[in-house]
């Protein structure tokens, strides 16, 4: 109760600070824009809400989101970062529409409880984008798109190239599975196993090592110590298939030779280890998303037609594709 | 007889028993140890090895709730020691040193100490109230630990640093032998002099025990500080068994984690008399049922609650009420038949 109490008072100071931050924002925005009326084109301001700074994978999300909504390319960004709490989240959107921002955008924390604050915002006729992973609810005009990465493909094209490479060897393969229950998890697994089906591959376990290298770590030691054999490992982000490379090599295997290893995300810490030989192969979940929602929000704001749900390229790199693209790669 | 029946013990260890049991029956080989590239390894070694930061925590938990106190901020102090160890090895020119490794060690602890000595000061030198004063670092300190690493998980390559999680030495895990011996030096120390004692006077009634010339404010003051000491190592094996440190993530609720290894010892949360011997027993309940969890494919979906089916069936049988209660039942049952 105590800590309940306090984490409001904090939140709602945090909050304070961060109005008081849009104020003058907003003051600054107007001016630019009375100015602009002279010169022509008007910035548009737009609020971020971040999940938090959970992975590699979200930093680089955060970077290209900064890097790409600036005062150059016509945006005033208002960014904030909900330390993976939805009660954070929703404050900061509360703040977004009561400053009347053009344009709200978010990465929702978790899939459901959204509508209220959605409504409002709508109310309000402010636009809200999503961006990354997606809401639960019935009434999908609450938002105007959502921009990121289909999970299912990811999952499939992870399983495909596994099926081509490994089919009619009888390999035995172990799944470290995502946070229990987030979309990801659930997609990339289905997406996955639809792309095995049919194939001599045979999925013997299947536990969460909660996207962490600490729980991939954890759960491939317990998979070592009761499977004979394993062959192929999924781990359905970067971070567990790094953990599970420790496991390996301290049972005294090789990763990549031994056990193959695929995995998704394709972050720096990832993209090394594949160039290294120790993960097979990587299905790339793009994080650079700054420029989609740049083009988005400009279309909104302008009132155009925008699409409903945006699936943003991802690319997929073997072992060769992983060393060559690794001097110029950004995250 | 009996008394092994009443000891408070017995019940933690039938639960380990249990459940290194139900491993075996999945894989009857999985409790053996093989010698692999001159080290030992197996799932006991892996079970020495990941309790090894519990261990540290509940270690210096046990002797807070000793003294009728509470730390609730050690998992933010384990997330501050990865934090700062790994920023510092990464700023260093030469991270692949082992003087790197031992400066980043050295500085880690010694903020972690301080952490520790500014709960102790909270909590004997202005009476704030135990789970109010930790609270504040506990809410805190994560924040403390992001304005470290800047949001980011810092990454390194340090060969002498990984040597605290996955090195070996005398064929035993280095984290083991520094959790395990930390213990020891620990339990000899209370056990052996009267410093044991004096704790639990404290803890029993701390007017008392300062009227009598103990030294109450300094004991209290002491283990706050050893706590937080603790959780710094617990944090630097965390962070080097990943070599990441991750602000979010690192120590999460590991607080609980050795509140519960407290209570499943045996250890009554309102101070006085403590086990140590129990803690032990309660950390390595928790860390087999992870393994547990994995050698017998309980699905994800269903692992907590399998964890609190087994947490909620030793705490019950420790009960001494529950159990008052179900010898009555034993023995009414012949008084019926007379009846």
């Amino acid at each position: 109760m105590k800590r309940k109490t306090f984490l409001r008072s904090a939140a709602a100071a945090a909050s304070i600070a961060a109005v008081a931050a849009l104020t003058a924002c907003g003051g600054g925005g107007d001016t630019g824009a009375a100015a602009g009326d002279g010169g022509g084109g008007d910035t548009i301001s737009i609020g971020f809400s971040q999940v938090g700074a959970e992975s590699g994978w979200r930093a680089a999300n955060t970077k290209s989101i900064q890097d790409t909504l600036t005062a150059e390319n016509g945006f005033e960004l208002s960014f904030s970062d909900a330390q993976q709490k939805q009660e954070n989240q929703i404050q900061a959107i509360r703040s977004y529409i009561a400053q009347g921002m053009d344009v709200i955008a978010f990465s929702p924390v978790v899939e459901t409880g959204w509508d209220a604050v959605l409504q409002e915002a709508k109310n309000a006729g402010i636009p809200v984008i999503l961006t990354d992973r997606a809401v639960d609810t019935e009434d999908d005009s609450l938002y105007e798109s959502f921009i990121g990465s289909d999970f299912v493909l990811e999952g499939e094209r992870a399983g495909q190239w596994v099926a081509e490479n490994f089919d009619g060897q009888g390999l035995k393969m172990v799944e470290l599975q995502g946070t229990t229950g987030s979309a990801p998890a659930i997609d990339r697994k289905e997406g996955f196993a639809k792309a095995v089906e049919g194939t001599d591959i045979e999925l013997i376990d299947s536990q969460t090592g909660d996207f962490t290298r600490a729980g991939g770590k954890q759960v491939m030691e317990g998979f070592l110590n009761s499977h004979d054999q394993i062959d192929l490992v999924f781990a359905h982000n970067d971070d567990m298939g790094l953990g599970a490379i420790e496991a390996i090599e301290a049972a005294g295997l090789t990763p990549g030779e031994d056990i193959k290893i695929v995995t998704i995300d394709a972050v720096k810490d990832g993209m090394q280890a594949l160039a290294d030989g120790k993960i097979n192969y990587i299905v790339e979940c793009n994080p650079m998303l700054g420029e989609d929602l740049a083009e988005v929000a400009k279309k909104v704001v302008a009132g155009e037609e925008v699409e409903k749900r945006i699936v943003v390229e991802d690319a997929e790199f073997t072992q060769e594709q992983a060393a060559e693209a690794l001097p110029t790669r950004e995250y | 007889m009996n008394r092994i029946l009443k000891s408070r013990l017995l019940w933690p260890l039938v639960a380990l028993a249990a459940l290194l049991l139900a491993c075996t029956v999945r894989r009857p080989d999985i409790l053996g140890i093989t010698v692999l590239d001159g080290h030992l390894f197996g799932a006991p070694i892996d079970i020495l090895r990941n309790s090894a930061p519990l261990l540290l925590v509940a270690l210096g938990m046990t002797l807070v709730i000793a003294t009728r106190g509470i730390d609730l901020s050690v998992g933010a102090t384990v997330a501050i020691a990865g934090a700062v160890a790994m920023t510092f090895i990464a700023s260093s020119p030469d991270p692949g040193s082992v003087g790197t490794a031992v400066g980043a060690v050295v500085v880690a602890l010694g903020l972690c100490l301080v952490l520790g000595l500014w709960n102790g000061f909270l909590v004997s030198s202005l009476g704030i109230q135990p789970i109010i004063a930790t609270l504040i670092l506990m809410t805190a300190g994560r924040g403390v630990a992001m304005l470290i690493t800047g949001g980011q998980i810092t990454t390194v390559n340090s060969a002498p640093f990984a040597q605290l999680a996955s090195g070996f030495w005398l064929g035993l895990p280095v984290a083991a032998l520094i959790a395990y011996g930390v213990y020891g030096v620990v339990a000899l120390l209370v056990r052996r002099t009267a410093l044991g004692m004096l704790l639990e006077s404290v803890g029993i009634n701390p007017k008392a025990s300062r009227l009598a010339g103990v030294k109450a404010r300094t004991l209290t003051w002491t283990v706050y500080a050893l706590s937080g000491l603790f959780a710094g190592l617990a944090g630097l094996i965390f962070a080097s068994n990943t070599m990441a440190a991750d602000a979010n993530n690192a120590g999460l609720f590991i607080e609980l984690d050795a509140i519960l290894a407290v209570v499943i010892g045996g250890t009554a949360l309102s101070g006085g008399k403590f086990n140590l011997g129990g803690t032990l027993v309660g950390v390595l309940v928790i860390t087999t049922l992870t393994l547990t969890v994995t050698v017998l494919g309980v699905s994800p979906l269903v692992t907590p609650l399998f964890k609190a089916i087994v947490v909620v069936a030793v705490t019950l049988l420790q009960s001494p009420r529950l159990r008052a209660t179900l010898a009555g039942l034993g023995r009414t049952r012949p008084q019926e038949v007379r009846a």
